[in-house]
């Protein structure tokens, strides 16, 4: 059975999603919620994921109060209860 | 144009000083739609550097989420620069993540600490007004 989660955007990605502060999408782990958010938004293609197709480094995601980074990045599991956060790495000098 | 009052530009400066001789971040709320600096959300800097800055991401997110419980929203980042202007660096403009945001600058090479604000679009600098209101 298909996992529905509500996935969090910043300000900066939600013109990319039709103006939307909250998505759904479906998968069982981040890497595929990941997948069905580029499926209904095409426009987030090259916001989430590096060439190399690891999490974006100018984005950090969270699993509820988690940085997934420090989970099993990807492949960090997603249950329906779970709330995925998506925000701007915010960096500079 | 960004607005502060005292008490918001003083926090701002007060951190800056506070975590010599390490750069100082944080980021700030305020009414979506409005340029009133409502609340100033300290951060650890995670890069613990006086050259670079970098918002603890779970500082980030419970930022983010206090705002949104005070209808607030995240909009925009500020930190100091301890030996050089207040203007953002390149790697400022390097990583802006977010053309709507309020990039405010607190630098503390003079003896008196001199607080900026900009907007980063497309890598071009522009300066905004800064307007305190004593209270």
């Amino acid at each position: 059975m298909a996992i529905e989660v509500e996935v969090r955007l910043p300000t900066v990605l939600r013109q990319h999603a039709g103006g939307q502060a909250t998505v759904q999408a479906n998968g069982e782990t981040v890497g595929a919620i990941f997948e069905d958010l580029l499926r209904q938004f095409p426009l987030l293609k090259g916001q989430l994921l590096d060439d190399d197709g690891s999490i974006h480094k100018f984005i950090n995601v969270y699993r509820n109060d988690d940085d997934v980074r420090y989970l099993d990045k990807l492949d960090t599991p997603v249950g329906a209860d779970d709330v995925i956060s998506i925000l701007p790495a915010v960096a500079g000098g | 144009m960004l607005r502060l009052t005292d008490a918001t530009y003083d926090d701002m400066v007060a951190h800056a000083l506070d975590e010599l001789p390490n750069e100082a971040c944080g980021l700030v709320g305020a009414a979506p739609g409005t340029d009133k600096i409502e609340r100033v959300y300290r951060c650890h800097n995670a890069a613990a550097s006086s050259r670079l800055y970098e918002v603890d991401p779970l500082d980030h997110l419970k930022a983010d989420r206090d705002a949104e419980g005070r209808g607030l929203e995240i909009v925009g980042v500020y930190h100091s620069h301890t030996h050089t202007d207040a203007y953002p660096s390149p790697t400022d403009v390097k990583q802006a993540p977010d053309p709507g945001w309020h990039y405010v600058l607190v630098s503390l090479k003079d003896p008196e600490p001199v607080l900026r604000s900009y907007r980063i679009l497309d890598g071009a600098i522009t300066e905004e007004p800064v307007e305190l209101e004593r209270r």
